[in-house]
């Protein structure tokens, strides 16, 4: 059986790895290529890397820093922001990236995640999706989660996947690093409306929030930030935690 | 020892040479027949879609070169794939050196497609498997599988059982990726180098 994986995120800034709340009021956490080392050794069961500020400013993912952390990562690695050309997905995979994740450019131009698919295949593109809960409805949220869409989050989702996205990287702006959970109503929505696996984002706080995201979200792999790199809790005490809750994960 | 990675433009080859330079190799990135009969192994990756692995293959000359090596020979997740008969994945032949045909997974509410993600290996046999137990995880990431048969060195389930590794002769095959299954990927790397 296929297990429930999670998944560090380090989102990286000038070659920091930084974290904010609800994508601002960034703080420093450290050196993404030894955070990265540590999180394979405890047992992650892959790592996305996000260079949080490539969108705004228009800057190349730093590839050479995806290599210094593909060399030492033994496991998966996802690449992410700022991917707007089937030239710079080329280069993150060159440079040692599994999987690159891409968000803006696929909103603006939904055709690229085609092109992405047929050229790399799709196991390799994850579509990520940041949703913000306005009056009742999930919103798709674009550049940095700074443009509103117009877009309705589980219809995005679906349509991505038919597009070939082999995976979603699905993000509640209005949970992340507020530590109160997951969105579980929006990712159980998402997961049910895709045949391909879902990674649950924004919101981690405490291990019940990884067995409720992982039960009642159907969330195939869950994704956090802040509780690991600030040692909240440790990623064996966690795999532990949700075994004995009856999770099914690589221990 | 000259360990030699299929060069055919088959996907991310990088994780492959990383995770042998991790174990102490200096791998060599070729698609040159004489420094592949050379080599004392030969990796072939592979990511994507069969119909144009296949033909990057016969555009270097490659899908008549492979099929006559005779070292110890490991095809990763497509590379294996490309061992079999025929996919199904865009009605593909493919190089026929293992009698298997390749079938898409199919998705139900409990099991998505792509299959991607650590699952365990069941009825392991042979040199690639000493050390490791079915207790062991390896990273897969496919939404099409070869059936279990004679060939079949290691399944796994999704929820059928399918090869997650096949052998015959020379010619070894895993469709999970080594060079990302940890610490139980990097001991099945160590044993082929060691074959």
């Amino acid at each position: 059986m296929v297990k429930k994986r999670l998944i560090p995120c380090l989102d990286v800034r000038d070659g920091r790895t930084v974290k904010g709340i609800q994508f601002e009021g960034l703080r420093d956490a450290g050196d993404p290529v030894a955070l990265a080392a540590r999180y394979a050794r405890e047992g992650a069961d892959e790592l996305v890397f996000l260079d949080i500020t490539a969108t705004n400013q228009r800057r190349q993912p730093l590839t050479e820093l995806v290599r210094e952390v593909a060399r030492v990562l033994d496991i998966p690695f996802t690449v992410g922001g700022g991917i707007g050309t089937v030239a710079d997905v080329e280069a993150l995979l060159l440079s040692g990236a599994d999987k690159v994740s891409i968000n803006s450019a696929a909103l603006a131009r939904p055709e690229f995640i085609t092109d992405l698919a047929r050229r790399f295949g799709s196991q390799c593109i994850v579509v990520a999706v940041d949703a913000r809960l306005v009056d009742s409805q999930w919103q798709v949220m674009t550049r940095a989660g700074t443009q509103a869409t117009g877009r309705e989050a589980v219809a995005w989702c679906r349509e991505a996947a038919n597009l070939g996205a082999g995976e979603l990287l699905l993000t509640s702006m209005s949970h992340d690093g507020t530590k109160s959970g997951f969105a579980l109503e929006l990712t159980r929505a998402v997961s049910e409306a895709v045949p391909v696996p879902v990674i649950a984002s924004g919101g981690a706080g405490q291990p019940a929030d990884f067995t409720a995201v992982f039960q009642a979200g159907g969330a195939d792999a869950a994704l956090a930030a802040s509780i690991f790199h600030f040692n909240e809790t440790a990623l064996p005490a966690l795999k532990q935690y949700l075994h004995a809750a009856g999770i099914p994960v690589r221990l | 020892m000259e360990i030699a990675v299929v060069d055919y433009k088959g996907g991310n080859v990088q994780s492959v040479l990383f995770a042998l330079e991790r174990l102490g190799a200096h791998p060599i990135l070729t698609a040159d027949p004489e420094v592949l009969r050379r080599a004392d192994k030969v990796l072939f990756p592979g990511e994507g879609e069969a119909s144009s692995a296949m033909q990057a293959l016969r555009e270097a000359g490659l899908d008549r070169v492979l099929p006559t090596l005779t070292q110890p020979f490991l095809g990763i997740c497509l590379g294996m794939q490309l061992l079999g008969e025929h996919s199904e994945e865009n009605d593909t032949p493919m190089l026929g050196l293992l009698p298997f045909r390749v079938q898409r997974f199919v998705p139900d509410s409990a099991h998505k497609v792509p299959h991607m993600g650590w699952n365990n290996l069941q009825a392991l046999q042979g040199p690639l498997f000493a050390g490791l137990t079915e207790a062991d995880h390896v990273y897969f990431v496919h939404s099409y599988c070869a059936p279990v048969g004679a060939y079949t060195t290691a399944q796994s389930a999704h929820p059928a059982p399918f090869s997650a590794a096949v052998q015959h002769g020379n010619f070894h095959g895993v469709q999970f990726h080594t060079e990302k299954s940890g610490a139980v990927g990097t001991r099945i790397l160590a044993n082929f180098l060691a074959l």
